[in-house]
């Protein structure tokens, strides 16, 4: 069964190539049955991969599979191949399973569109780019996938491509990214002059040998992969195209910028931590960002209007959550939220898709409330979407998944309490501004009437992932609770266990009670300030440092702004400046200067007859006195 | 004599396709495409015979003949993976643009496909030239026929390119031939040959300041051929003037003849003052790559913009031909082959976009893609293959040439990957200003027609398979650049700049 | 008879060549001006005669019959795009006649 692992990326790739050749000529029911069919069939491939994995697992628990010889140059040969262990393993069960539930929502959410086929086409290819990415075997397949998706979320954020914002969007998104990628690339560039391969196991295994800890090589290549991750993952300080690439339609939100793609950078830390080991320092600078970028991020979706702009920075604080996790070492309790994440997050995005397609691309929760009698198993769905996300204790997977990464953070070697207490302050705005959402849209009064019943290819997506965002968290049990850590003993032939340093089960015991104290409190104030009392939260958004905080944090600390002035303006002023090339104009002023020397001459030729007459007498002389004196 | 053969057809095929005329315009088309393609199935059977009746070493196929045996001067034609690549190139463009020029060109059609062909067997004749006079006879002979197409069938400010590219193309020849006639006496005095045969002329030992002079002459020529900063300014002109096939040919074909002539002569007659010289032509590549993305990112007529970013795509050749180690090499090998193909691309659905919307200006257009959702779709595949998107050829050739010459000069390396950034920002706009964003009124315009199709599959098929296997270029090119490399790095010991581009954990430079 | 020193005979043709010179330089008539040019050629011719009776070798003369000729087709030549001069301009006034004036 293994050897099936091509077809995991092949069928979405092949759909891809069916729609884009012929696409326009097919009906939508056929556009929809490729699109959606070689999603799940590469699902059933996946999982079929997966069982003989678990059921037999190859020698060392890694099995490959090379296609052809990419290049082969000297000592550079990167061959199209597959990686599978464990980690790729579950990164490639959530990408297909999230991905095929996608593809069935959007095959009834996006069928009034004009571009149909256009839009399973590109999501094909993403699904396709980024199955090759998880499985890649080599950095510079890993890029191939990683620049594929990053094309494909740019091609579905400026889907709508006639009204320019979204194409402003999807360009930011895409240039901010490379801007990632390029050192990325260098970061390849110098791995392979180093260590003389791009293939990652044996990067990681001559950079084990070769590089001490703490070695300026090791630090220079881990900074410079995290430079990739954090322009994919939307991290500090590369976090601004994610806001604006909510321009896209939802179901590309929910798939490429909340489940997926924009944790392609947790994936590349995860897939590269005997490096990132080896350099304390820029675990660090992981750890920082990620706490940095959480509380950030979180403030800035405490204050937002728009749906899917909270969600957007939700998303951003989540992942941030997982480079904390990362920094700490802490790396299965990183793809463990990465994956819980991926559930409730694409439940929440596919959720609000409802709410807006029945609120008629209605995108202002303010303008919405009251949706829980229309929309119920919407409702229900978002509500333990929410719940999950919250880290309501012990009946999400959320929970468990954010409750490690505290624990991490607490415990490990490098974990400290700030790091803890900031995790816990992120926890509380989560819940925070989770719950605002809940209330604003589903409580309150009804503003809008609002009849609307979902399709079945809608409602079913949305109970499988709530039902997956309860028993997601399962799968990990901390020792405090059931101690059945399978997740990590499964992640354990790739990823190293953490070691605990930071204390007993009864600190953990304890650890965990403050936290779901944190997020119960969360979700209570949420429904003393925008439920019971809206005055109070209509009072402190109005004084004066309120107003302020405020705009500020819809701004997104005022990031875009900052890049505006300082990096886009300028660069544009200058190039438009030098439009016409300096250069060229070095060569204009050669041509005009014998532009002049002509004029000069061509005076000299008045057509006068006697004037040349006095100049032949006037040469004669002064040849002849030359001759004749020199 | 198949080489021979190679360039005799075309010159033939030019005067009968003018002749045909007479007839009609489909004659000479059809003509210009029947010498095209019997070439096409030459270069073919040089492939798939591995006689080598003639060849030795790298060389699959040689010819010889003396032609002013008084001035060691011979008819000296001779094959190599080199040549051969950008001979199949040179026919595989040359096919695409008589068949894009089918409906643009309709006045003087017989003359048109007479420069063309002559044009074409011009660049054949460089790449396979060994014989330095041959060679400069060739590099002239190209000139003249681009000088018509240009000022005949251009557009507005046609005369003014066609003027300007003469003049710098000519005026850097001129070096050329001072440099050939003065490594011709310098050789001729060192050992009493006088010869301007290229195998008997490698290896001429001369004083090192010699031969930075005589090197620095033919590096000019090809660095206004490439174009390098800052000889460029002709090519913006000259490409945004010439008509559709001229701007193929120019950014696919003739810019790659300054490449050739980099990598075929200034390399390999003076390795010494080569290797002297890298450091700044490396600097000057990645200033070209950086600023030529810039340029293009502030034009508003597309052609101009897409002939600024070969300005910018050439830098990475030059970047790789002077890393001087194998992976840089082959990369910027692979860059020529892939440049070729997509800015040739580009500029074939500039013109046909030109053909119906009669406007090359950025301003005028917008929302095109509900219109020709075809025309956009391949634009903008062609756009990523400009970005260095993974999976088209120009990202292998780039990546190829970065990580050659990461190996010597990280600084610049870094700088030349901001480069790619750049190239986002232009490609996208390009996809940003035209296709998308709102639609404008536009009279009933037709998406790409089943000609119009063929070509642009032809292209693609290319780039893609040069994207995803681009194994047998490597394989074709080996030898070339395995001598080239070799010749360069022979005394490394004696010069640490080699030693570091070969790496110093063990990775040799040669493949 | 003793001959003319050598120097009293170009003298002279010095003096004949400076004033056709001149005269063709200050003249705008046409006519002049080719009156002027003539004095020059003899002048010249002179200088030659003088020369050859000097070394008493016939060449003197045979250049001056040389110059005769010349300046005999010179004149034909140069009366008749007088002619044509007039004809088109109406006019002997050479600075008129200035078309190819850069």
């Amino acid at each position: 069964m293994l050897h099936w692992l091509w077809l995991v990326p092949a069928f979405p790739f092949a759909g891809y190539l069916v729609l884009a050749l012929a696409g326009a000529r097919l009906s939508r029911t056929s556009v929809a049955s490729i699109g959606v069919g070689t999603v799940g069939l590469a699902t059933l491939v996946a999982c079929g991969v997966g069982l003989s994995f678990i059921y037999s697992p190859p020698v060392n628990h890694t099995y490959s599979q090379t296609l052809w010889t990419w290049i082969s140059v000297g000592n550079f040969s990167p061959k199209i191949a597959f990686y599978l262990d464990a980690l790729s393993l579950v990164m490639t069960l959530v990408v297909t399973f999230v991905s095929f539930l996608i593809h069935l929502y959007s095959s009834a959410f996006m069928i009034d569109e004009e571009g149909y086929s256009r839009f399973f086409a590109y999501m094909n290819l993403f699904v396709g780019s980024m199955l090759t990415l998880v499985l890649a075997d080599n950095f510079l397949l890993l890029y191939l996938g990683w620049e594929g998706v990053g094309l494909c979320s740019y091609l579905l954020i400026g889907f709508w491509y006639k009204d320019p914002v979204n194409g402003r969007a999807a360009c930011k998104a895409f240039i901010v990214t490379r801007i990632g990628d390029t050192a990325f690339a260098i970061g390849l560039f110098l791995l392979f002059t180093q260590l003389g391969t791009l293939q990652i196991q044996e990067v990681m295994q001559r950079a084990a040998q070769q590089w001490t800890a703490g070695s300026s090589l090791a630090v220079a290549a881990s900074a410079l992969l995290l430079g990739g991750a954090v322009g994919k993952s939307a991290q500090l300080p590369l976090q601004t195209w994610l806001p604006d690439a909510m321009a896209g339609p939802t179901p590309v939100s929910a798939l490429i910028h909340a489940a997926t793609m924009v944790t392609a950078g947790v994936y590349l830390i995860a897939r590269a931590h005997v490096l990132f080991s080896l350099a304390p320092s820029v675990q660090l600078v992981v750890a920082i960002i990620g706490l940095a970028t959480l509380l950030l991020a979180g403030f800035s979706a405490l204050v937002q209007r728009d749906i899917k702009r909270v969600l957007a920075y939700s998303t951003i604080s989540q992942i941030g959550y997982m480079f904390l996790a990362l920094g700490v070492g802490a790396w299965s309790a990183a793809i463990f939220h990465l994956m819980t994440h991926a559930f409730f997050k694409a439940l929440l995005f596919l959720a609000a898709g409802v709410v807006i397609l029945a609120m008629h691309e209605e995108h202002d929760m303010f303008k919405m409330g009251g949706l829980r009698s229309r929309l119920p198993l919407t409702f229900w769905t978002f509500l333990v979407g929410a719940a999950s996300l919250s880290a309501l204790p012990l009946v999400t997977a959320g929970f468990y998944s954010k409750d490690l990464i505290l624990w991490g953070a607490w415990s490990s070697p490098s974990g400290s309490t700030w790091l803890w207490v900031g995790g816990l302050v992120g926890a509380l705005l989560t819940s925070l501004y989770t719950f605002r959402v809940v209330f604003l849209t589903f409580f309150g009064e009804l503003n809008h009437e609002v009849s609307y019943a979902p399709d079945i290819r809608l409602r079913l997506p949305l109970i499988v992932l709530a039902v997956l965002s309860v028993v997601g968290g399962f799968v990990e049990l901390p020792r405090t609770l059931g101690d059945r850590p399978l997740f990590s003993n499964f992640m354990g032939s790739v990823l190293p266990a953490l070691e605990h340093v930071g204390g007993d089960t009864r600190t953990e015991l304890a650890l965990q009670i403050i936290a779901a104290v944190v997020s119960i409190s969360g979700i209570y104030l949420a429904y003393l300030f925008f439920l019971r009392r809206r005055s109070f939260a209509t009072g402190i958004a109005g004084s004066t440092v309120g107003t302020v905080l405020r705009r500020f944090w819809f701004g997104g600390w005022g990031f875009d702004w900052l890049y505006e002035h300082s990096l886009v303006k300028p660069f544009v002023w200058l190039v438009r400046a030098n439009k016409d090339d300096f250069i060229d104009s070095i060569y204009d002023g050669i041509a005009r200067l014998n532009e002049v020397f002509y004029g000069l001459l061509a005076r000299t030729e008045t057509g006068k007859v006697r004037w040349y007459m006095t100049g032949i007498a006037f040469g004669a002389i002064v040849a002849i006195a030359i001759a004749v004196f020199l | 004599m198949i080489l021979a053969w190679m360039i005799i057809i075309l010159l033939l095929g030019g005067v009968g396709a003018w002749a045909a005329n007479r007839f009609s315009a489909l004659w000479s088309r059809s003509l210009s495409l029947v010498a095209l393609s019997i070439d096409l199935v030459l270069a073919l059977v040089v492939v798939a015979s591995p006689s080598r009746e003639s060849g030795t070493g790298q060389w699959l196929v040689q010819l010889n003949y003396n032609w002013i045996p008084q001035f060691g001067i011979s008819f000296h034609l001779g094959l190599d993976g080199l040549s051969l690549l950008l001979v199949f190139l040179t026919l595989f463009l040359g096919i695409i643009s008589v068949l894009c020029s089918w409906n643009e060109v309709r006045e003087h059609v017989g003359f048109f496909h007479f420069n063309l062909l002559w044009i074409l067997s011009g660049i054949i004749g460089v790449f396979l030239a060994l014989d330095l006079f041959l060679f400069y006879f060739f590099w002239e002979l190209m000139l003249v026929p681009m000088y018509f197409l240009i000022g005949i069938w251009g557009h507005e400010n046609r005369i003014y390119a066609a003027i300007k590219f003469f003049l710098f193309t000519q005026a850097s020849g001129l070096l050329m031939l001072i440099a050939i006639v003065g490594l011709y006496f310098v050789h001729g005095r060192a050992t009493g040959i006088y010869t301007f045969d290229y195998l008997q002329l490698l290896g001429t030992s001369m004083s090192p300041a010699v031969a930075m002079w005589l090197m620095l002459g033919f590096f000019v020529a090809f660095a206004v051929k490439l174009p390098a900063i800052p000889f460029h300014s002709w090519l913006p002109d000259a490409h945004t003037e010439a008509p559709t096939a001229g701007s193929v040919i120019l950014a696919g074909l003739l810019l790659k003849t300054g490449a050739y002539g980099l990598l075929r002569f200034v390399v390999p007659l003076f390795p010494d003052a080569a290797r002297v010289f890298a450091p700044v032509a490396m600097v000057i590549a990645v200033i070209g790559i950086l600023y030529g993305a810039m340029l293009a990112f502030a034009q508003t007529d597309l052609k101009r913009l897409v002939a600024y970013t070969s300005i910018s795509h050439m830098g990475f050749v030059v970047l790789g031909i002077f890393a001087l180690n194998g992976i840089a090499m082959q990369g910027a090998v692979i860059q020529i082959l892939c440049h070729g193909i997509s800015t040739g691309a580009l500029f074939v659905l500039v013109g046909a976009l030109d053909e119906r919307i009669h406007t090359r200006n950025l301003d005028q257009m917008g929302g095109l893609w509900s219109v020709v959702p075809r025309l956009g779709a391949v634009t903008m595949l062609f756009a990523l293959a400009s970005l260095g998107l993974p999976g088209l050829g120009n990202f292998v050739g780039e990546f190829l040439v970065l990580f050659g010459s990461y190996r010597v000069n990280i600084p610049l390396t870094v700088l030349a990957t901001v480069g790619i950034v750049f190239a986002t920002v232009y490609s996208l706009w390009i996809i940003q200003r035209a296709f998308h964003g709102p639609m404008r009124e536009y009279p009933k315009l037709r998406d790409l027609s089943p000609r119009e199709v063929g070509i642009t599959a032809l292209l693609i098929a290319a780039i893609v398979w040069l994207g995803f296997s681009p194994q047998p270029v490597f394989n074709i090119a080996r030898p070339s650049v395995e001598s080239v490399i070799q010749n360069v790095s022979e005394q490394r010991q004696d010069n640490p700049w080699v030693v570091g581009t070969l790496g110093s954990s063990g990775q040799g430079g040669t493949p | 008879m003793p001959a003319l020193p050598m120097e009293h005979g170009l003298l002279l043709a010095a003096l004949l060549f400076a004033l056709g010179l001149l005269g063709v330089l200050v003249r705008r008539n046409v006519i002049f001006i080719l009156m002027s040019i003539e004095i020059m050629l003899n002048a010249a011719g002179l200088a030659f005669v003088v020369a050859g009776s000097r070394w008493s070798q016939a060449d003197g003369q045979v250049m001056f019959i040389l110059i005769l000729a010349v300046a005999a087709a010179e004149v034909s030549v140069g009366l008749a795009l007088v002619l044509q001069l007039y004809r088109r301009l109406q006019t002997l006034d050479v600075d008129v006649a200035s078309k190819m004036r850069g």
